[in-house]
Order: C-alpha cells, then sequence, then structure tokens
C-alpha cells in the first residue's frame, strides 16, 4: 500500500504523534496465538443447548404441532413454541420507528420460507436437541409460493406476508422511496442517444469465520447476561427487551471480539430465544449455527434488480438518468426497508447529472429473509451503475475512463436527493488510477480538481 | 478458442455511517491512578481492530502514547451507548465521541498539572511521550503519572470526560426524496485486468489496482488490511459467490465451504493499494468509513474487463465460467 499524501495536502495536519502512525495492533498477538476469547469460549455448568425445527416448506399453513414425543426423549429440558414467546411479532427497526412489526421468533399458524424457524428444543447435549428436534411432528397445509420479484408484484400474486398486506414495503412516499429531480422525460427526449438495461445479482453469504450465536447465563438475581457476537449490543438488547416483554434492566449483554460481521450479526436472531430459554429452565443455554444454519439461515446480501435508462449526448453529458431499483427481501423485512432507501439516496452515483429519476422497491418473496451485509443498499448498485458507465462510453465512442471525468461529481454540485457536494474526491482518485494502470486521459482530465469550480 | 485478456474500470463513491443518521454513539474516558486512560464504550470490534483505533484517537487527543490507552468495549452494563457497528459508522461515530471524551478528561489533567506546577493550564502542552510541559520552557514538566496520583490522592479531581456524537436524522421529503443521507463519502477507482478462457470460460484476475480515498489513514497498516480484504471481497462477489447459483431457484444452494464457492489464495489477484487522504470535516482526524466501499468496484471493474476480453456482457452475478460461455454461444455467428 502507497499513501499519495500530494493530493489533498493543504487540507491535512500530518505531523500528529499517534493519528497516521503504523502502531501494531494490541490484540494481534491474542488473535494468532489462539488466546483471545471469543463468546462460545464461555462455559458454564449445566448449560442446555438449543436446536431449532425448522420448516421444510417454502410456504405452508401449520395445522398442528405436536411436541409430545421430543420433549420424552432422553435429555430434553424443555421445547419451546410460539406461545412461550411473550412479544411473538417483532421487527427490530421499530426502535427506529420503521414497523410494521411482520416476523415470528417461532412461526404461528404459518411459515413464509424454508428454514423458518417453528420449535425450539433445549437438551443437556446438541446430539439430544438435534434428535429430539427430529420428532417433533408438525403438520402443513403445502401453499402456493412465490420467488419472483417480478411475479410477487403482480396483481394475484400467492401473498407473503400477511403484516404487510401486500408483496411490497410501503413507504411514507408509497410502493417505493422516490426520488425526483429536474425533468428525466425531456431529458431523454433531448439526448443523442437513450440506453436502458437491466442488471441482476443473486443472494451472497456473509462468510464469517465465527458463526452467528450467543450463550445466556441466569445470574440468580433475575438478571441474564447474553453473551453474544452481535455487532450491535443495545440494539440487541432493546430488541429482546421487547421480545421477551422484560424490562432493559434484566439484560446484560457482554461482546468482545467477534470473528467477522460483514453486516450478517445484526439480526436479532438468537438471542432472544436463548434468554427465553434460560429465564424458563433457570439454566445457561448455548445458541449457535451450524454452518449450515449460517449459510442457508441466516439472512444473505438480497438478490435485486436494478434496471438503468440514461440519455446521453455524444459530447460524453449524461443529461439524463432513470433508475428502478429491486431489493428482494425476503419473507421478512429485518434490515431490507432501510437498504433499499440507502439505494434510493445513493443513485445515480457520484456523478452529476441535472435529470434523475429515482424508485426503490423493498419485495417480498418466499426465501430467506434478506438483511444487512457491507456494501448494504449499495454494492449491488455500483455494479449496475459502473457496468451501465461503460456501455454508455462505448457507445458514444469514448474512452470508459475521460468518460467519467466529463461526469464526476465536484464539490458544489448538487446532488439528486438535493444535497450539495462536499469532500468529492473521485476525480483524483482517477487521476491517480490513470497515471497507476497506465492508462493515459487527456491533459485537460488530468488538469481537474474536485475543488468547487472557479475556486 | 484462447485465452483473451481484458481490463476495465469502475469508479464509485460509498456514504459514510448509518443511512439518514439518527445514529448515535457515546464514550466515557478517565484515568487510573497508573496515569494510563480507560476508553469505555459498548461498541464491537468485529476483528477489523477497532479497540486499536479507538486507543490511536484517545492516544492523540490527550497527549499520551498508544500503549497508554486501554479500552473496554461491548458490555452493556458499563459502557455507555453505541448504535452498533455497522455501516461504515465505528471510526467515524465512535472515533468523534472519543474525541470528545478525551479532550474533556486531557483539559483536567492540565488543570491539575497547572495546580502542580504554579502555572495557567492554558501554558501548558503534552509532548505525546507521556509529559506535560510548559509551553517555552520544557524543562519544567511533570509526568502524566504524577499528574494522575496527584488528582486521585492530593486535589480530589477526576480525570475523566464524557463523549457523545450524533448526527441528526434526516427524513426523506415523499414526493421529492430530498434529503441528507450523510454527511461524508468516502471514494474509490480500481482498475482490472482479467483472461478469459473462452473455451471454459474461466476467469483469472490477473490484476486490480485500487486507488482509495478515505478521508484519513489513522492507521496505515490497519487501513492496508482492510483495504486488501474488501479488494478480495470484491472479487469474489464478482465471480464466485452466492447462496443460491440459479436464483429464483432455491436450489443448489452451498451448506458448507465446499459449496460455497469463495476464491482461495490461489485464486487471488495481484492486488495494489493506493490511499488518497481528503480529510472530512466531521470525522475523527478527517477519518471517513472505508470498510464497507472498499469491495465494491471491484465488482464492476472485473465486470467489463470480461466485456473487454470476450466482448459479451454479463449482467446477472456472479459472472460465472456457465454465463460467460453461454452468452459466447448466444454471440457466435451461426
Amino acid at each position: 500500500m502507497e499513501l499519495r499524501k500530494n493530493y489533498f495536502a493543504d487540507m491535512r495536519k500530518d505531523d500528529l504523534h499517534e493519528i497516521g502512525q503504523p502502531r501494531p495492533r494490541s490484540d494481534s498477538p491474542g488473535h494468532v496465538t489462539g488466546k483471545t476469547a471469543f463468546f462460545a469460549d464461555r462455559n458454564f455448568p449445566g448449560m442446555l443447548h438449543l436446536k431449532m425445527v425448522r420448516s421444510p416448506h417454502h410456504h405452508a399453513r401449520i395445522r398442528s404441532i405436536d411436541t409430545s414425543e421430543a420433549e420424552k426423549h432422553p435429555g430434553v429440558v424443555k421445547v419451546l413454541t410460539a406461545r412461550d414467546v411473550p412479544h411473538n411479532v417483532y421487527t427490530i427497526l421499530i426502535l427506529i420507528q420503521i414497523g410494521p412489526e411482520d416476523e415470528t421468533v417461532l412461526a404461528d399458524g404459518k411459515v413464509r420460507w424454508k428454514g423458518e424457524a417453528v420449535v425450539a428444543v433445549l437438551a443437556e447435549t446438541e446430539r439430544a436437541a438435534q434428535e429430539a428436534a427430529a420428532k417433533v411432528k408438525v403438520d402443513y397445509e403445502v401453499l402456493p409460493a412465490v420467488f419472483d420479484m417480478e411475479e410477487a408484484l403482480k396483481p394475484g400474486a400467492p401473498l407473503v406476508n400477511e403484516y404487510h398486506g401486500q408483496n411490497y414495503y410501503l413507504y411514507d412516499s408509497g410502493e417505493c422511496r422516490k426520488v425526483r429531480f429536474g425533468d428525466v422525460e425531456a431529458g431523454f427526449a433531448g439526448a443523442d442517444c437513450v440506453l436502458e438495461q437491466s442488471y441482476q445479482s443473486s443472494p451472497i453469504e456473509h462468510a464469517p469465520t465465527e458463526t452467528t450465536g450467543c450463550v445466556v447465563a441466569p445470574e440468580g438475581n433475575d438478571r441474564f447476561t447474553c453473551y453474544t457476537n452481535t455487532q450491535a449490543m443495545f440494539f440487541t438488547l432493546d430488541n429482546a427487551s421487547i421480545i421477551l416483554q422484560m424490562p432493559g434492566n434484566k439484560l446484560h449483554f457482554v461482546g468482545g471480539t467477534v470473528g467477522g460481521g460483514f453486516g450478517g450479526k445484526v439480526d436479532v436472531i438468537v438471542e432472544p430465544i436463548a434468554i427465553l430459554g434460560a429465564k424458563l429452565t433457570g439454566r445457561p443455554v448455548s445458541f449457535i449455527y451450524s454452518r449450515e444454519e449460517e449459510m442457508q439461515i441466516s439472512s444473505p446480501r438480497a438478490a435485486e434488480k436494478v434496471v438503468i435508462k440514461d440519455g446521453v449526448m455524444k459530447d460524453g453529458r449524461i443529461v439524463a438518468r432513470k433508475v428502478t431499483g429491486y431489493t428482494d427481501a425476503g419473507a421478512y423485512s429485518r434490515h431490507s426497508p432501510y437498504g433499499a432507501q440507502k439505494g434510493a439516496g445513493h443513485y445515480p452515483g457520484p456523478y452529476t447529472i441535472p435529470n434523475v429519476w429515482i424508485d426503490t422497491y423493498c419485495v417480498y418473496t418466499n426465501r430467506t429473509p434478506s438483511s444487512a451485509m457491507r456494501g448494504f443498499g449499495v454494492t449491488i448498485g455500483d455494479f449496475a451503475l459502473e457496468v451501465q458507465m461503460d456501455k454508455l462510453a462505448r457507445l458514444i465512442g469514448m474512452d470508459p475512463l475521460e468518460f467519467r471525468f466529463i461526469n464526476a461529481y465536484r464539490d458544489g454540485d448538487m446532488k439528486a436527493h438535493r444535497q450539495p457536494t462536499e469532500g468529492a474526491a473521485l476525480i483524483e482518485c482517477m487521476q491517480e488510477a490513470s497515471r497507476a494502470a497506465n492508462w493515459p486521459v487527456a491533459e485537460k482530465y488530468m488538469a481537474m480538481s474536485s475543488y468547487a469550480k472557479g475556486a | 478458442m484462447a485465452i483473451r485478456r481484458g481490463r476495465g474500470v469502475a469508479a464509485i463513491n460509498y456514504p459514510t455511517g448509518m443511512n439518514l443518521g439518527g445514529d448515535p454513539t457515546q464514550a466515557l474516558v478517565h484515568s487510573t491512578p497508573t496515569g494510563n486512560f480507560m476508553v469505555t464504550l459498548s461498541s464491537v470490534d468485529l476483528g477489523q481492530g477497532m479497540k486499536q483505533i479507538m486507543a490511536q484517537i484517545c492516544a492523540e487527543t490527550i497527549g499520551v502514547p498508544t500503549d497508554r490507552v486501554v479500552v473496554d468495549t461491548a458490555d452493556t452494563d458499563t459502557g455507555p451507548h453505541c448504535m452498533g457497528t455497522f455501516a461504515s459508522r465505528g471510526t467515524h461515530r465512535a472515533g468523534n465521541a472519543v474525541i470528545q471524551a478525551a479532550r474533556e478528561a486531557r483539559q483536567v489533567m492540565l488543570e491539575v498539572a497547572a495546580e502542580e506546577l504554579e502555572v495557567n493550564a492554558s501554558d501548558l502542552e503534552t509532548d505525546g511521550q507521556g509529559n506535560i510541559l510548559v509551553k517555552g520552557a520544557p524543562q519544567k514538566s511533570i509526568s502524566i503519572f504524577d499528574v494522575a496520583l496527584s488528582a486521585h490522592f492530593k486535589r480530589g479531581r477526576s480525570i475523566s470526560g464524557r463523549g457523545m456524537f450524533l448526527i441528526p436524522r434526516s427524513y426523506p421529503e415523499k414526493e421529492t426524496g430530498a434529503m441528507k443521507p450523510s454527511t461524508c463519502y468516502a471514494h474509490a477507482c480500481t482498475v482490472a485486468e482479467v483472461e478469459v478462457d473462452d473455451e471454459t470460460g474461466e476467469v483469472t484476475v490477473l490484476t486490480v489496482k485500487n486507488i482509495f480515498e478515505i478521508g484519513r489513514a489513522l492507521n496505515p497498516k490497519m487501513v492496508e488490511q482492510q483495504l486488501v480484504g474488501g479488494s478480495w471481497m470484491g472479487i469474489s462477489h464478482a465471480l464466485y459467490e452466492t447462496t443460491e447459483p440459479y436464483y429464483p431457484n432455491r436450489d443448489h444452494g452451498g451448506t458448507d465451504f465446499n459449496q460455497y464457492l469463495m476464491p482461495g489464495p490461489g485464486d487471488l489477484a495481484e492486488t495494489e493499494i493506493i490511499v488518497l487522504e481528503r480529510p472530512s470535516a466531521d470525522g475523527p482526524y478527517g477519518a471517513k468509513g472505508p470498510g464497507e466501499m472498499c469491495a465494491n468496484p471491484q465488482i464492476p471493474a472485473v465486470a467489463n474487463a470480461v466485456f473487454d476480453a470476450v466482448g459479451v456482457r454479463i449482467d446477472t452475478l456472479p459472472i460465472t465460467p456457465e454465463r460467460i460461455l453461454r452468452a459466447l454461444k448466444a454471440q457466435a455467428p451461426n
């Protein structure tokens, strides 16, 4: 790695004592010698292990649940169903007033994705819990499922989630988050070329080294300590408090070094049910995802579809951009309404375009709920935007790097969401890329600056 | 049939912090009688090294070496509130809270030192080595250890500080979408060079040259580890990873690392990282959040390089050999 100090040197103080110094990490020796403690290193006498009975169907009504055989299985201490959960229907973003509550801790009457938690089994050993889980009998009536976002949005599609009432998240702005800037149709009408293209991604796993989990210990005084690898301590505590209808002062969350998050540990899935198990049994409880659960049960990055329509002039100026983004939330919201909205604030990318129209939809389908992941709401959008930029450049016969210089945002430029650009540095990154990759561009582009025009 | 070479470019920006703001983080700083400083948080270190960065920020602000600062975090009984470690917010939000807390603690420290040295606190400065000196008369000095002892046992002062950082929440306007998603943005430009085997559809990424603008490299070695790792993850997203290879079909999802494809060490490209620093107006020592954005530009850069190599557009991720071969077959003259 190289630091190029010649850029923006006038804006920095480079003579600090500790900042800017490549100090060795104080936790590295522990990590590389196996001394760092992780949540799962906690082991308590009498600790129980929790395993989930999961839906084998993508969409089904639950006619009945019979746990009698599982309860008789040697080593089983407690079997939990929906009626054991004090506030079973929840949604995590209720903490920032993004509702409605739309997901069950344990399925109640219905399952909406293959893998959904239905019954929790607590036993003396992992093996006993697993064997007992296999003895739980659930009678399902399979319902039609929908997996494709376009199908889900058609009239008459199977309704995925009754708490929403339609297969998309209803924002205060309607069926999508909208950004309107300038007159996009006039922009297309006046453009030399118009290009509309569609981009698609598939769900992606966070693949942390350490799978999601927690260990809960009763403190003997109505308080419970939850050792967890959540990425957000109080966010998880507060949601657990709502789900368990337990005052926050009864809950003590302890984290530590987490073995990789990448956004996969901001859902609140393992903690509430493990705390409930500890409360109802009076014993410590461990609930740790297997690798299979981590890959197919925990939320992935959403699949997205992005449709971009651009109007461009032969001199390289983009004069209009319309983006329609679809985020496949799966069966429940989790963080997806936030992610889709974040996309609306990100488009049309780091370019100054006078006419912009953005619609971003959060769509429900019968698949594993998606949620946050590194680059949430932006990563797939950037793939779409930057492939589109390449296509546009080739369409008008221009070098792809020079084409970006022409459209790059600079300080003071008004963005589509009506914030003036501050602190831009795209031009300088591209100038350095031109040098580093030996990708020459015209001298006028190398003379550009992100600083305000005329400043 | 041949191995074909191509290169592609992509340029991006990325917001720092929870979208639309409204995501507070607090910090507490206090000295112990050892002259060390404790930073207390409830933020989570995901392995990215947040504790180290908070220690350096606290040390710089108070004026002591980093090894005199201990970070105690991720405990809701002892640590003040933090919204969490996500959305490239850890360094920016918690770092600002630590600066505010450390400034308050530093002020008390200088006041105690001023009493001991019988000067005005405003006439004092720290040497960054653990001492407080009188400006212009450095022979007149006191160690921070002695100041801590004096504060605790003689002056009855608590060398401590409280810090809080909150960007007020922005609510998007319904019809126009007017909003303030973020206060600062990191930037990147990546050039990727690939080889594509037009017989097997296999892509080899030869080189990626990543230029990242991250506000301020608070610890360049740690910046490097995050940016290199992110660059690999971007290549992995472009060419390998998915839990549903035939999305929207639900079948064929991997359930372990044998089935879920990711690049191995032999698949990683020669990776070059160049960092620019345009300090952000509201970042701790100018820092922005580079944690997420560093994994984004490689994806379109690789996609564009594949097109440059073999002349087919794969607009669906991941760009698998199967998709490339199908596209080549579709464009072949009959």
